[in-house]
């Protein structure tokens, strides 16, 4: 079972990715978008991680709707509203459950991120963040505990932007252009799947 | 005017990336739309430390600032203006009942949709005003 605590792990550990990467996400973004992903995402997760210490959310539900309800308010950028609206529709689903079942979760990230194309109009092959995500929730669909295979599946779609022609946000009016490029939005989408694998292996450990 | 002796018309609020272009636009529709009463209009431009982006906060207040209970129109230019007000509008969180948002374009939307209010259409009409920008075409 995923309690709370492991909600909030994820988080902090999301947090800290993006702290860590954030140069890297700005550089994928200054090649074909306008060089803020970095630093939009690492304002919007310092603010995740200062509401989640002030307001002790008693729910893995209330951790994400939380959390994304800062992303939307902070980060200023389209990852805010996007990455908002995973974590708010996910949190939706799982409802105020005091602990969640990996098929659960899996279940409410698929929700999440069927909010997120229909925000966004973007589809995958878009070369887009759910380039990334879309091959997480399909590994978690077809295995829920897998959390490390769903993290592979996202850095492998990650990757699998590069050759991509962009067809969604500013990177789409560089046309052929955006080709040879990693998409920012799916290299943080990825992040953030490998980060619920890692506060799986640090079970335990104070979050 | 409606007649009645309250003046409530819809509220506009214009989402840009750019602060200055939100004020800039907003001034330019108050000078176009000139003469007798005007319907409140409020620029939600760039972030609160005045980079270029869009932020919830800003619209937040803005729509709240335009508010007199007949529903607020909100005007966007692209991007994560787009997306943030969607958000914002499908949590229901943060912005008056009766908010929506117009599909027209920013400069042209504005014209049209504060001359309307200021007409004290209702939120439909108004919506309508702004969507006829797209129209009007150029060549």
């Amino acid at each position: 079972m995923l309690d709370t605590d492991f909600f909030r792990r994820w988080l902090t550990l999301c947090a800290g990715s993006v702290e860590r990467e954030a140069p890297r996400l700005t550089e994928l973004d200054a090649a074909i978008g306008d060089a803020d992903h970095g630093a939009n995402l690492r304002r919007g997760f310092a603010a995740v991680t200062a509401a989640l210490d002030r307001d002790a959310p008693g729910s893995p539900g209330a951790v994400l709707l939380l959390a994304g309800r800062q992303l939307i308010a902070t980060v200023g950028g389209a990852s805010g509203p996007l990455y908002g609206t995973l974590l708010r529709s996910a949190g939706k689903a799982l409802g105020d459950a005091p602990e969640v079942t990996p098929a659960e979760l899996a279940a409410a990230l698929r929700e999440g991120v069927t909010a997120v194309a229909g925000l966004g109009g973007a589809r995958p092959g878009d070369k887009t963040m759910l380039d990334a995500l879309e091959p997480a929730v399909v590994a978690l669909a077809g295995a829920p505990e897998a959390f490390g295979r769903a993290a592979a599946a996202a850095a492998e779609g990650a990757l699998a932007t590069v050759p991509m022609r962009a067809r969604k946000g500013r990177a789409s009016y560089l046309g052929e252009r955006s080709m040879g490029h990693q998409d920012p939005g799916a290299t943080s989408s990825a992040l953030l799947v490998a980060a619920l694998a890692e506060a799986e292996r640090t079970e335990g450990e104070a979050p | 005017m409606t007649g009645n002796a309250e003046f409530r018309p819809v509220g506009i609020v214009l989402v840009s990336h750019s602060g200055d272009v939100a004020r800039a636009v907003a001034a330019m529709a108050q000078g176009l739309a000139g003469g007798g009463a005007l319907a409140p209009i409020a620029a939600a431009g760039g972030t609160p430390d005045g980079g270029l982006g869009t932020s919830a906060e800003l619209i937040a207040r803005a729509a709240a600032d335009v508010d007199r209970g007949a529903g607020v129109a909100v005007l966007v230019d692209l991007g994560s203006a787009v997306l943030t007000v969607k958000a914002l509008l499908a949590e229901g969180y943060d912005l008056p009942s009766g908010t929506r948002l117009v599909d027209a374009p920013l400069v042209e939307g504005a014209v049209g949709a504060l001359v309307a209010a200021s007409a004290g259409a209702d939120l439909d009409a108004v919506a309508r005003a702004a969507a006829e920008a797209y129209e009007y075409r150029k060549t």
